[in-house]
């Protein structure tokens, strides 16, 4: 596939390699090292790295200057945004304000809302949603044009992504929003944690069956337990997030001190089967404040070492 | 209709404590229905403030008045031989007609008996919930008559976000999901493919964003 962006995530993808990102969450300060240490780990595993952008709406340091401090280390970034915090003038500043810095990966949110946060009677904003945020881009990239149609001197390059959760009820509009959120532009998809393999592939069938895997890049997302605890709370506690019993049960069915080990080693599993499954092109990797697993897992994973590209 | 809530007596004391001659107006629109400010609760809150000023020693005479409607000038008018009476007035319309009052009654303090919440319907007996945010561009045509603005805590136009679960919101598991409502009433009415269609990025100057607004009919004007 041809390339329409500078950005090396889409160069390792069009030449047909399962590509490998991860995501570093910034700090609750403005220690930048915060970021570069954790960058330093994982960067020569991974093709790109996300910074999220206020995950959970906990105030963080910011998503684009996180995304600065990988370029300058030479590491390619990708800018979360979410827009519950922005309006549609902030977004397209803050999108020119990335491309000032040649950041050419994006991926467009709508952001887990303000009340699960430190900011919980702050108000939201939601001037536009991920759907319109993915089409904001595409129109800024590839008509050089603002939302209100005026021209964009040096407009964005960027390699426009989004998520996509195939856990999240109702199922039965999981492959369709897929197909929505492809007709809005987006060219590749970072999804949700699976866990639940069978329904993971049976989603993925359904896009298969549509021709949607010929149509977006599909990176499966995956995060290695630490705990047992961590991974009830994960079932129980987190919206949309789908974890099966029997993974409960072999994290819990080991001590306590080989907990860790066993869930590098479902993560090293899930990604080993979902390497065979036609349409997925590669692994997001969010090893949640666990980012020195990072490496263990892409090699184990027989993701490793990771293709050299060719800059333009 | 708009839906209120009684304010704590705490607060409501804290504005009053100081006068001598109150009148308390109750409103006998939407407020009495969803049982915040009517004559029923004028003549509660009448009788709380009179036993909360003997019981502290004072003497203050507190009247008791429920107007048809507080955000029209014809029933406001009907207080305008009395007002002067009245070192202030304890207003339990909405919004609206504590300020509709406040403009007519320049010179009497007026202060608002209740929070006025939403623009929301009676689920149940002693049950409210929020239908509409007054955007000024409704949508309902598009959403099978569910509206997102209102009832998606991050009104999303082109939902459900990923934190749906079993049919409810991520932010509160006592919350519908409403793309998911959305989504079932679309297949209800054999409408299911209209989902697919991308909602077009809002107008919101018809909205709060625009600024106050305001609404001339010049075909009934008089």
């Amino acid at each position: 596939m041809s390339t329409r962006t500078p950005s090396k995530l889409e160069k390792i993808l069009a030449a047909g390699h399962l590509a490998v990102t991860s995501e570093c969450g910034p700090p609750r300060g403005s220690d930048p090292e915060a970021i570069t240490r954790k960058a330093e780990m994982i960067k020569d595993y991974v093709d790109a790295i996300n910074i999220t952008d206020n995950q959970t709406s906990m105030t963080r340091l910011c998503s684009l200057a996180s995304c600065i401090h990988l370029k300058k280390m030479g590491v390619e970034p990708t800018l979360q945004m979410v827009t519950r915090d922005r309006n549609r003038i902030a977004l397209q500043s803050d999108i020119l304000g990335a491309a000032s810095f040649d950041i050419y990966n994006i991926l467009c949110l709508s952001g887990d809302h303000q009340n699960f946060g430190d900011s919980a009677q702050g108000q939201n904003v939601f001037d536009i949603d991920s759907m319109q945020l993915i089409q904001t881009v595409r129109l800024m990239r590839d008509e050089g044009k603002f939302l209100g149609g005026d021209e964009i001197k040096r407009p964005p390059q960027m390699f426009v992504g989004a998520a996509a959760n195939p856990f999240a009820d109702p199922f039965e509009i999981r492959v369709p929003r897929l197909a929505k959120k492809i007709a809005a532009g987006v060219e590749f998809i970072q999804t949700q944690c699976i866990y639940n393999l069978e329904k993971f592939e049976l989603w993925l069938k359904q896009a298969r069956d549509r021709g949607l895997h010929e149509k977006v890049y599909i990176l499966a997302g995956v995060t290695p337990f630490k705990s047992a605890g961590m991974a009830k709370y994960m079932k129980n506690r987190v919206p949309g997030m789908d974890v099966p019993d029997e993974v409960v049960k072999r994290m819990s069915g080991v001590p306590k001190e080989k907990q860790a080990q066993e869930g590098i080693d479902i993560c090293v599993e899930t990604i080993q089967r979902l390497k065979e499954v036609e349409g997925v092109k590669g692994f997001h990797i969010m090893a949640i404040e666990w980012e020195e697993k990072v490496p263990e897992i892409v090699e184990r994973g027989g993701l490793y070492p990771r293709p050299k590209v060719v800059d333009d | 209709m708009i839906v209120a809530e009684k304010k704590p007596i705490e607060e409501i004391i804290d504005y009053v404590k100081d006068f001598q001659k109150l009148l308390i107006a109750g409103c006998n629109e939407c407020v009495t229905v969803c049982e915040a400010g009517g004559k029923k609760e004028v003549g509660i809150l009448a009788s709380a403030l009179r036993m909360y000023f003997m019981n502290e020693g004072k003497k203050v005479d507190i009247d008791e008045v429920t107007l048809e409607r507080q955000c029209d000038h014809e029933y406001l008018e009907e207080i305008r031989d009395r007002i002067d009476q009245y070192d202030a007035v304890l207003s339990l319309a909405c919004g609206v007609g504590v300020q509709f009052m406040a403009e007519k009654y320049f010179s009497t303090p007026v202060f608002p008996g209740v929070n006025t919440c939403f623009m929301g319907a009676a689920e149940e007996r002693g049950v409210w919930s929020e239908r509409c945010q007054g955007c000024g561009q409704c949508i309902l045509g598009k959403t099978a008559g569910i509206c997102p603005i209102s009832r998606c805590a991050k009104r999303l136009l082109n939902g459900p976000c990923g934190g749906s679960t079993k049919g409810k919101c991520e932010i509160s598991k006592d919350l519908d999901c409403a793309w998911q409502l959305i989504i079932d009433r679309l297949k209800e009415l054999d409408r299911f493919d209209e989902y697919e269609q991308i909602m077009p990025i809002k107008d919101w100057s018809t909205e709060r964003a625009g600024g106050p607004r305001k609404v001339v009919r010049e075909d009934v004007r008089l």
